[in-house]
């Protein structure tokens, strides 16, 4: 037998050559056919047209106004009235006398400081702009549009000077609108206004430090109610911020995330022992119960939400169910993959001191799956969060509608920067809770 | 006695962990039982009403779908571009994520002789990737690019960068350093380490996550399709929008989208068992 084995070689040099060869066939071919498949993509998603009609600037404006506000002067040549509100707001006009120090007011005519050496005055209908290094801008509004007197040379680009309106914003944070019936200066300033307390709130503006002596001293600023309970309400009922509203929402996120994966696992686990080989004699039971997970899973949330919408409307109860749908389906075929690779020893042990059926379960069965039960059902909790954000946009409600929502009025970026740093917030929590918890139940650590 | 100071000792102890099991397991009902409660209140809709309509909306399409009789066929012909759509962003979401997730953990493995310095970072880098929702680097992207597929391909390849990274480093953790100290003993150097030590060692597993990530993506890209990045999703939202009437259009989609999914699963669990061996492909 060992001088066949030498006479004739265990690998012909045919074979040898054939593998060699597909094998450097295929590392060629792979990349090609991956480089030929991206470019076809590229062409089917219309990668060109989009970057043609890309706008890059709608970003920096988002950028600009979810970290800024702006302070509007405006003049209504009609009403002859000078008004300085945040955001333009009416809720959020200052009072003759509360005027900030860079804001003149003479009457109808006004003096704005827009500091660094930009400087603009109203006189009556006529706005004049001091831009250093380039001149004064004199632009008169007239019954049909303005006239704008420029200094001479080429005129620059942050400058629109339109026979309708004149428009011009010589750096990011300062911006001079003149039409036939107002006059508008905009004054950027970083942070988020108005975040804590309404500008109305007899608490605006108020320091930590204020704010805590308030809480503990006697003297009620509102007698119906303490000062505690005042300042909490003031705080959440802000109507910029809408504090209450969105705490609740990310409450529903979190509960359709924990309701909906405690649900699914609480069915999984004995819809897994009907599908599990060992388990089950019972072939036909065995399949109809895999076919449920299937079926389950393959509706996928997107079709289980839009139907439970349907049904229930909007709502935590919407998202939870749906995702209690999908997941029984998910971890019902993880779990019953883990029975059957169960050791059965430990089984066979329990029943030869005489446990009955039940038994053999809880003490030959279960402690051989509870780790895996666990652990995954705790990384189905994490990725169900992010899950719900995205059921919630699809109309069941939470966090997730909320965003869609902000975004959608665009208006408000700071708004919806504070929506998207509270989720990726929860997010995260939610994932280092499940992680701690998944190393304190399973490694014991 | 001593033996008999330590039963008493176990008996206690087991008592405690009983309760411990006890206190836990009537924890997680009573947050279940007071969490349906709560939601219940706080859904636009009672479980009770809804649960009689519950059927109404599924039978409702079905009965249009039937009415609709063989053209349904048709219709469900018509949607199949949308759907390649779907499954185009998924599949090259998940190629360019996948791509960066090699990089990712290539240079977050010490096992691998990673740069130090960079594993904490880069290991922070990817718990971030995975924790923004795709939902909102969609939604932000949607906004600048406008409504188009690439949004959702970016955001879906995103995440999915950061969430194969973190499985890839897991692999990489595991695998044999005999070959790598092998190699550097013939003076290979870091990238040739990689090329020839680790990756062969890695492919399968690599191979099998990166089909189950596949799976996963095309269902987030159908859902992402839902709020304007295209694909069946957006096909989706436009036959709902239309109301009463457009059930058969509603009824193809759902239909479609079903078949694609199981369709993908049943090969992608087909693909994994032969990569890493059957009951170990999960």
């Amino acid at each position: 037998m060992a001088v066949d084995t030498l006479n004739a070689p265990i690998l012909d040099p045919g074979t040898v050559f054939r593998g060699v060869r597909r094998r450097a066939w295929m590392t060629v071919a792979l990349p090609i056919a991956v480089l030929m498949y991206l470019v076809y993509t590229w062409f089917s998603f219309g990668v060109p047209d989009l970057l043609a009609k890309a706008q890059p600037e709608r970003a920096a404006l988002l950028a600009t106004d979810s970290v800024a506000y702006k302070v509007h002067v405006t003049k209504l040549l009609r009403r002859d009235i000078m008004e300085v509100a945040i955001e333009g707001e009416r809720r959020a006009t200052y009072a003759a006398d509360e005027l900030p120090d860079w804001v003149e007011v003479n009457g109808t005519d006004a003096a704005v400081d827009l500091g660094q050496g930009y400087s603009v005055t109203i006189t009556g209908k006529v706005m004049e702009f001091d831009v250093p290094d380039y001149g004064l801008i004199r632009v008169t509004a007239t019954n049909d549009g303005v006239r704008t007197e420029l200094p001479p040379g080429p005129v620059p680009d942050w400058l629109r000077d339109d026979p309708k309106k004149f428009d011009a914003r010589p750096t990011l944070d300062r911006r001079v609108q003149v039409t036939r019936t107002k006059i508008e200066v905009h004054n950027y300033f970083g942070g988020w206004e108005n975040f804590w307390f309404s500008f109305q709130s007899e608490l605006h503006g108020m320091s930590f430090s204020q704010l805590w002596a308030l809480a503990l001293s006697n003297e009620r600023i509102d007698p119906a109610q303490s000062n505690m309970s005042l300042i909490t309400h003031e705080f959440l009922d802000n109507p910029d911020w809408q504090h209450g509203e969105v705490f609740v929402a990310l409450f529903e996120t979190i509960m359709m995330a924990l309701l909906g994966t405690l649900t699914a696992a609480f069915f999984g686990l004995p819809l897994a022992f009907l599908a599990a080989r060992n388990f089950t004699s019972s072939s036909i039971v065995r399949f109809f119960t895999r076919r449920l997970f299937d079926f389950l899973r393959g509706i996928d949330m997107l079709i289980w939400s839009l139907i439970f919408i349907r049904a229930f409307g909007l709502g935590p109860l919407t998202g939870a169910l749906a995702i209690a749908f999908t997941d029984t389906g998910s971890l019902g075929k993880l779990f019953s993959e883990a029975l059957e690779n169960i050791d059965n020893r430990q089984v066979e042990g329990v029943r030869a001191t005489g446990a009955n059926q039940i038994q053999r379960y809880r003490f030959g069965v279960i402690p051989q799956i509870l780790p895996v039960f666990v652990s995954q059902v705790l990384y189905y909790l994490e990725s169900n969060t992010r899950s719900a954000t995205v059921i919630g946009a699809l109309g069941a409600g939470g966090i997730g509608l909320m965003l869609v929502e902000t975004m959608k009025t665009s208006r408000d970026w700071e708004n919806t920067s504070y929506i998207i740093i509270l989720t990726i917030v929860v997010v995260i929590v939610m994932d280092q809770i499940s992680g701690w918890l998944r190393r304190r139940l399973i490694e014991g650590k | 006695m001593a033996v008999a100071a330590l039963e008493q000792e176990i008996l206690t102890l087991r008592k405690r962990r009983q309760l411990y099991s006890l206190v836990g397991v009537l924890l997680v009902i009573a947050v279940l039982m007071s969490g349906y409660s709560k939601s219940n209140e706080m859904n636009s809709g009672g479980f009770l009403q809804g649960l009689s309509k519950f059927f109404d909306y599924p039978g409702e399409i079905v009965v249009e779908a039937w009415e609709a009789g063989p053209a349904f066929f048709g219709l469900v012909i018509t949607y199949i571009p949308a759907m390649l759509e779907t499954l185009n962003i998924a599949g090259v979401a998940t190629l360019l994520g996948g791509a960066l997730a090699v990089v990712l953990a290539m240079a977050s493995t010490r096992n691998v002789d990673s740069w130090g310095p960079l594993i904490p970072v880069v290991r922070r880098l990817m718990d971030i990737m995975r924790a923004v929702p795709e939902l909102i680097v969609a939604l932000f992207l949607i906004f600048v690019l406008g409504s188009s597929p690439v949004p959702a391909m970016i955001a879906v390849a995103f995440h999915t960068a950061g969430a194969l990274g973190k499985l890839f480093s897991e692999v990489n953790e595991n695998i044999d350093r005999k070959p790598i100290e092998g190699l550097s003993a013939c003076g290979a150097n870091w990238v040739q380490r990689i090329r020839f030590a680790v990756l062969p060692q890695v492919a399968p597993n690599y191979l099998s996550y990166f089909l189950l990530r596949l799976e996963i993506n095309v269902r987030a890209s159908a859902i992402l399709g839902f709020v304007g990045a295209g694909g069946i999703g957006q096909e989706l939202r436009r036959t709902i929008g239309w109301g009463q009437g457009a059930g058969d259009e509603t009824a193809a989609i759902f239909v479609l989208l079903f078949l694609t999914i199981m369709l993908i699963d049943q090969a992608s669990s087909y693909l994994r068992g032969k990569l890493v061996g059957a009951g170990r492909a999960h």
